[in-house]
């Protein structure tokens, strides 16, 4: 059996660890790529979104490579993801490939479905090897977490241009290699090395931009044309609302060990979006207000075209954006290239919150 | 004298402004861009020399528009900016209470809201071309109508005809529907401005609070039909600025005066004129590195490599600084 999945982000390092671990082969689709999404628009229906198509050309792309076993994920709710997998079997089907497809559907609570359909991939491997592999793995994840949060406040700092990155890619390779907790724990220190030799200048009065919205655009930087690295580069403190590791603990964990802070987090949100929409539509809200709180410069919104739950998020962000006073700017991906289109937007943004900080240190010392 | 150069490299048209250190106008340019941006870059700087006083010296330079990276590898740019910031910058400097500006570019258009001088809020046309420049162009030419007389001939309409103004393959499609019922071209030309205007209000401007002063500014404010819908549909004044086809260069070129005057010690980067006279060439190449296959561009003067973009790594872009 070879095993494949999809990407987004990082979710490949962990993911990979997991069935290595419990001696399954795994064939990791290359990361998405221009090719990915060449194949994916071909055999997807022409309005499924983005996420559908580049996910389909991973998919595409590892069974060309030897995979005979897709683990996807499934979902519930709005949003069009549930059905996802049911779809893309199908395709790859008539495309004639031969796999079997195993769907993850969020336990709610059923954990037990999960653990079997994982016994069933690893052929009966024992309740406690799946433990101390997804122990591993979910460490790795952590710190791969862990690393994107740090990048993204380093990118902004840094003297010698593109070291974060340098320093970053690496360190997901130790990541990656780690084959023992051990030999994560010596990965971790080589990382701490490297991190702490970056130079860095002033961190003082640095700009902050939130980034919200939709998980799959937020977290693969293939379609999100690296928006993160992008707002570094222009000196851009940024911080992504979702992480893997967050949506694994909310969504793959049993009721009884769940934190108490997406609830209340959604209570943000309540005089805008007062029930469930769908995907994170009602997050996002919750989310801008509270980095309004915060006190973050601004946020940016990321959705794929006709992505139903952000839509709706969408159509409240001015009333939003005015009470709280914080800048929010939508931006929608599709499978358009002109990332000019996009640096444009960048900038005038980052030039919109700038001056709005610097009016409002001019407004506090004029009181004084 | 001291002069500051502003240069708006845009998809449709290429523009130059020269300004004086009080930030007066004192030359302009508006050329097409035709799909040659080196070539209109340089032809723009051969004719700001020929017409210019020998006393001139240009003692700061600013690039915006689409082409803003392009534009400042062959003439050496103190500041590169965006267009949003640029066109809001010379907004400002010519009417300081700006609230609204509404700007119609040739392939797109922005709504930019300020209060107290200070950008709050933007949005640019997210997927559609229908309602910018380009779209009139082709559509006057249809008619067989030079589009500087577009404004006038619309504005003579007193029935004019409702045109679904969502799409342009499907305004087209409606304009040619009337006219091939009979209608009158000035009544098709009204609804045609009409249709742009509520398509640019219920797309771009979609959520945004227009509040007056409002300006309209871009090569499309040169339309006086348009800017006559505008007036009609917001019940109020719209304000066409002086310069309005120049503002995002007149904008670079403030943008340029603050940046030198903010740091006297600093001399510009501006090649000098001659920049028009050498060669310049654009080469590209599809890199094999990974499956992306990005496309670079090198821009070489002469034989020295200037610039280098289009790799999403960094592995081409990296050792060439622009």
């Amino acid at each position: 059996m070879k095993v494949t999945f999809p990407h987004m982000g990082n979710l490949y390092i962990p993911l990979k660890s997991f069935f290595e671990s419990l001696g399954v082969e795994v064939v990791v689709p290359p990361l998405s790529s221009k090719r990915t999404l060449e194949l994916g628009c071909k055999y997807s229906p022409e309005f499924a979104c983005l996420p559908f198509k580049v996910t389909l050309g991973n998919f595409i792309e590892a069974l060309e490579m030897g995979a005979d076993t897709i683990v996807m994920a499934g979902g519930i709710g709005p949003c069009r993801f549930g059905y996802y997998a049911e779809v893309q079997r199908e395709i790859l089907k008539d495309l004639g490939y031969r796999f079997e497809m195993v769907v993850l559907e969020p336990p709610q609570g059923h954990v037990w479905d999960l653990i079997k359909k994982f016994k069933h991939i690893t052929s009966n491997r024992s309740f406690k090897e799946i433990y101390v592999a997804g122990k591993l793995a979910w460490k790795k994840l952590l710190m791969a977490d862990r690393l994107d949060k740090l990048a993204n406040r380093l990118r902004a700092v840094e003297m010698e241009k593109g070291k974060t990155d340098s320093v970053y890619k690496r360190a997901l390779n130790l990541i990656t290699e780690a084959r023992t907790e051990q030999e994560l724990g010596a990965a971790r220190q080589q990382i701490v090395k490297e991190i702490s030799s970056i130079k860095k200048a002033s961190e003082k009065n640095l700009l902050k931009v939130g980034l919200v919205g939709e998980i799959y655009t937020l977290l693969e930087p293939f379609v999100n044309f690296n928006i993160e690295k992008q707002l570094g580069e222009l000196g851009v403190v940024v911080d992504r609302s979702i992480s893997i590791s967050q949506w694994v603990r909310e969504n793959l964990l049993p009721s009884f060990m769940k934190s108490k802070e997406p609830e209340l987090l959604a209570k943000l949100a309540e005089p805008y979006i007062p029930c469930f929409v769908g995907g994170h539509g009602r997050e996002s809200v919750a989310q801008i207000v509270s980095y309004a709180n915060q006190g973050v410069d601004g946020v940016i919104h990321l959705l794929p075209l006709t992505c139903m739950p952000e839509i709706v998020a969408k159509s409240v962000l001015p009333k939003v954006s005015k009470i709280h006073s914080i800048p929010v700017m939508t931006l929608v991906l599709d499978e358009h290239s002109a990332e000019t289109g996009l640096r444009t937007r960048l900038e005038a943004f980052v030039d919109l919150i700038r001056e709005r900080k610097e009016e409002k240190e001019l407004g506090v010392l004029s009181w004084n | 004298m001291e002069c500051y150069l502003g240069i708006d490299l845009g998809s449709v048209s290429t523009n130059f402004a020269l300004i004086d250190r009080y930030g007066k106008v004192i030359k302009k340019i508006y050329l097409r861009t035709a799909g040659r941006p080196i070539e209109t870059i340089k032809n723009g700087l051969k004719m700001l020399r020929e017409d210019l006083d020998s006393d001139i010296e240009i003692k700061g330079v600013g690039t915006t528009g689409s082409g803003r990276k392009l534009a400042s590898v062959i003439v050496g740019a103190d500041v590169v900016k965006n267009e949003i910031t640029a066109h809001a910058v010379a907004s400002l400097s010519q009417i300081p209470e700006v609230q609204t500006i509404l700007e119609i570019g040739g392939q797109d258009s922005k709504i930019i809201i300020l209060r107290d001088g200070v950008v709050v809020d933007f949005a640019m046309n997210t997927v559609c071309a229908a309602g910018t420049g380009s779209f009139l162009d082709r559509q006057a030419q249809r008619l067989g109508i030079p589009i500087e007389l577009f404004g006038e001939i619309a504005l003579k309409s007193k029935n004019p005809t409702r045109i679904a103004g969502r799409c342009a393959v499907f305004a087209e499609s409606d304009m040619i529907h009337k006219q091939q019922l009979g209608y009158k071209v000035e009544d098709i030309l009204k609804g045609l401005c009409q249709a742009l205007v509520r398509n640019y209000l219920a797309n771009v401007a979609k959520g945004k609070e227009i509040k007056p002063p409002v300006v309209f500014q871009g090569g499309v404010a040169a339309n006086s039909g348009i800017k006559k819908a505008f007036e009609e549909e917001l019940g109020m004044e719209v304000l066409v600025p002086e310069h309005y086809d120049v503002m995002g260069a007149l904008g670079a070129a403030i943008l340029a005066k603050k940046a030198i005057s903010q740091n006297r010690q600093k001399k510009t980067n501006f090649y000098g004129f001659e920049a028009a006279f050498k060669e310049h060439r654009a080469e590209t190449f599809e890199c094999g590195g990974c499956p992306n296959l990005c496309e670079v561009v090198q821009i070489y003067q002469g034989d020295k490599l200037m610039a280098r973009w289009g790799d999403r790594c960094g592995r081409w872009s990296q050792d060439v600084a622009v």
